[in-house]
């Protein structure tokens, strides 16, 4: 297209030449397939892409956890623990977790709608490592997971959150927690794939995580808790995710809490891995 | 482009697929000869997209088998990716995405590096004519343009065989001429295009071989002028300078044609069925026998006009022939 001046005039003047279109096709041997790594970090460069150009998107990773955080640090600060401040450093670390975890739900349903679009179709008959679309997308959530903890310890500085861990400390609390909240969603890309509307999808995400997060160490001691309870918030990972948290931000190595944490992270995405590849290969 | 030539691009052999009670394709024989442009014809509903999804990979038979150069669909699904593409009838790259932006996702997934990704990209859009859009999002196109770049991206690698479903539904005559001409091109360097659509008139134009199905069953098969012959009649359309002969020119049409005739609305036309046995030649000296008789008894025609069967007429005769056997079951 040399002669067209605008945008508009350009699928007017097209004309498809033999010669030139003919050309392409001449473009020599076919490069070989590319690993498993190479297209799942393609589509993660993808889901780059949108955040680039759908930047709306980003809202649900840095608005919810603020108001996450400001809430439940004034709503229970000063009962629990006489001050904010002092409930501030017992709490930062299990709202860090809550908010990302709740975040990875939005994961969910966000690669249910893109899977529904035709493009989908396209990558489905590309001859790729099948996995590689849903693992770039969860690389890019990766990211989006990262920008959320970052937004909530920033604004937890701000209210007097003093990690005794340094930056080290902070540093392998994030890793830790983004790298179960990439196992974790799975758990939603399954669901994702397995129910029918986004609204379903939503409502049984919601009785996961409302007790999931809720009946954990995240707001406070489980000592306080009647036994029963006690039982299912000590065999629940986000509390064990907790714990290792709350030991790194503080700067305590608690290597049991954290290799129950990775162990658990492993059996959800060998589990929803699998019955995740399992429905989209159907699909 | 193939290397075991001997193989058909595609064939299956009563291959199905239901969704719940529907039958959505329901036991389909098909050949596609390598290196052509193959059209499934039919209506809305037909089993076009289920059919082509079956054999590209997408959805798995529920029964019957289907091979692409080959190779089976499901139990080798990975070896078929690697020789076809789709273009799929409803948006078939991110329309979030800019046109190079989608080519080069494509580029880097097929094994190209960055920077031959970036290349083979900036010559595709060149050739399809998108040069221009080539950094706004997808969203923003035109429809023609939209359905230029589906092409496009279905071309990163040269496939052997190329899916295009409904590749003009929705385009205008002009947009829809380049669709023509870009598959015209893409068969010539020798990928084979199995084409799905609703227009007659574009299977006639592209396809060598065409099947046409309804209800998920393969109703005709055969060659555009294949299809033509086996309903086994053009039609002639006569107009006559006096309204007042019409009654015996009917008559006598009737006669040398051995059809019944249609009086149109205009009341100096007539319209009727020329029984050609095969060929077009037959239906031609039907014609001008009949006209000749006219002649001889004395009535004046203005002007007259003879048509081979359109597709559409095919269709219809075809449709009509299988509700019928359907009414009588
Ligand atoms: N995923 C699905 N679930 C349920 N029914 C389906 C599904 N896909 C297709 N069908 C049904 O199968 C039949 C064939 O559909 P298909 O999309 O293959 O037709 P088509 O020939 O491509 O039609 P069109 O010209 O409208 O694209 C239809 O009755 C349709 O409703
Ligand atoms: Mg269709």
């Amino acid at each position: 297209m040399t002669t067209t001046t605008t945008d508009h005039t350009a699928p007017a003047t097209y004309v498809p030449a033999a010669d030139s279109l003919g050309e392409v096709f001449a473009a020599g041997e076919p490069p070989p397939r590319p690993s498993a790594l190479s297209s799942s970090v393609t589509f993660g460069w993808r889901a780059m892409l949108k955040i680039k150009h759908v930047p709306e998107q980003l809202f649900d990773v840095t608005v919810f956890p603020v108001i996450m955080t400001l809430m439940f640090t004034y709503l229970f600060g000063g009962a629990l623990a006489g001050s904010t401040e002092d409930y501030l450093q017992f709490l930062l670390p299990g709202i860090l977790v809550m908010s990302v975890v709740m975040i990875t739900m939005y994961t969910g349903v966000g690669v249910n709608t893109d899977i529904e679009k035709g493009v989908f179709d396209r990558f489905r008959t590309l001859p790729i490592w099948r996995p590689s679309a849903l693992v770039g997308a969860l690389l890019g959530d990766m990211v989006r997971y990262t920008i959320a903890s970052t937004v909530i310890l920033v604004l937890g500085l701000i209210l007097g959150f003093r990690p005794a861990g340094g930056f080290v400390g902070v540093l392998g609390g994030v890793a830790l927690l983004v790298v179960f909240s990439f196992a974790f969603s799975w758990i939603w890309t399954m669901l994702g794939l397995l129910l029918r509307t986004e609204r379903s999808v939503m409502g049984v995400s919601m009785l996961v995580l409302f007790p999931g997060t809720f009946l954990s160490n995240v707001f406070v001691d489980p000592r306080t808790m009647p036994s029963w309870l006690q039982g299912f918030v000590d065999v629940n990972p986000i509390s064990h995710l907790v714990a290792s948290i709350r030991g790194l931000l503080h700067g305590r190595w608690v290597s049991d809490e954290i290799t129950w944490t990775l162990i658990s992270a492993a059996v959800i995405l060998a589990i929803f891995g699998t019955l995740t590849m399992r429905l989209y290969n159907r699909k | 482009m193939s290397k075991d030539t001997t193989d058909p691009a595609i064939e299956t052999h009563a291959l199905a697929k239901s969704f719940g009670k529907t039958r959505a394709v329901n036991g389909v024989d098909l050949t596609v000869p390598a290196g052509t442009v193959y059209g499934v014809l039919g209506p809305n509903g037909a089993g076009k997209t289920t059919a082509v999804r079956m054999l590209a990979t997408l959805l798995r038979p529920d029964g019957g088998e289907a091979r692409v150069f080959g190779r089976d669909v499901v139990r080798e699904a990975d070896a078929v990716r690697g020789r076809v593409s789709l273009t799929g009838q409803y948006a078939s790259v991110d329309e979030d995405l800019t046109g190079t932006e989608n080519l080069v996702l494509l580029g880097r997934l097929l094994g190209h590096r960055k920077p031959a990704a970036r290349e083979r990209s900036a010559r595709l859009l060149e050739a399809f004519g998108l040069a221009e859009a080539a950094d706004r999002q997808v969203k923003n196109y035109s429809g023609g343009m939209r359905r230029r770049i589906d092409i496009a991206a279905s071309i990163v690698k040269t496939p052997d065989l190329l899916f295009l479903d409904e590749p003009t539904a929705g385009l205008d005559p002009r947009s829809r001429n380049q669709v023509w001409d870009i598959v015209r091109v893409i068969v010539a360097k020798g990928t084979t295009v199995m084409l799905t659509t609703q227009y007659l008139e574009e299977a006639d134009h592209l396809a060598s071989r065409i099947a046409v199905i309804d209800h998920g069953k393969v109703i005709a098969e055969g060659t555009p002028r294949e299809l033509k012959s086996s309903v086994g009649a053009g039609s002639i359309q006569v107009r006559l300078r006096d309204a007042a002969q019409r009654p015996d020119a009917e008559r006598v049409l009737a006669r040398a044609l051995g059809t019944s005739v249609a009086l149109a609305a205009d009341p100096v036309e007539l319209t009727a069925r020329v029984s050609g046995e095969e060929s077009g030649s037959d239906t031609a000296e039907h014609a001008s026998r009949a006209l000749a008789e006219l002649g001889r008894a004395g009535i004046t025609v203005d002007d007259f006009s003879l048509g081979q069967p359109s597709l559409d007429e095919v269709f219809l005769a075809l449709t009509d022939h299988t509700t019928q056997e359907e009414a009588a079951a």
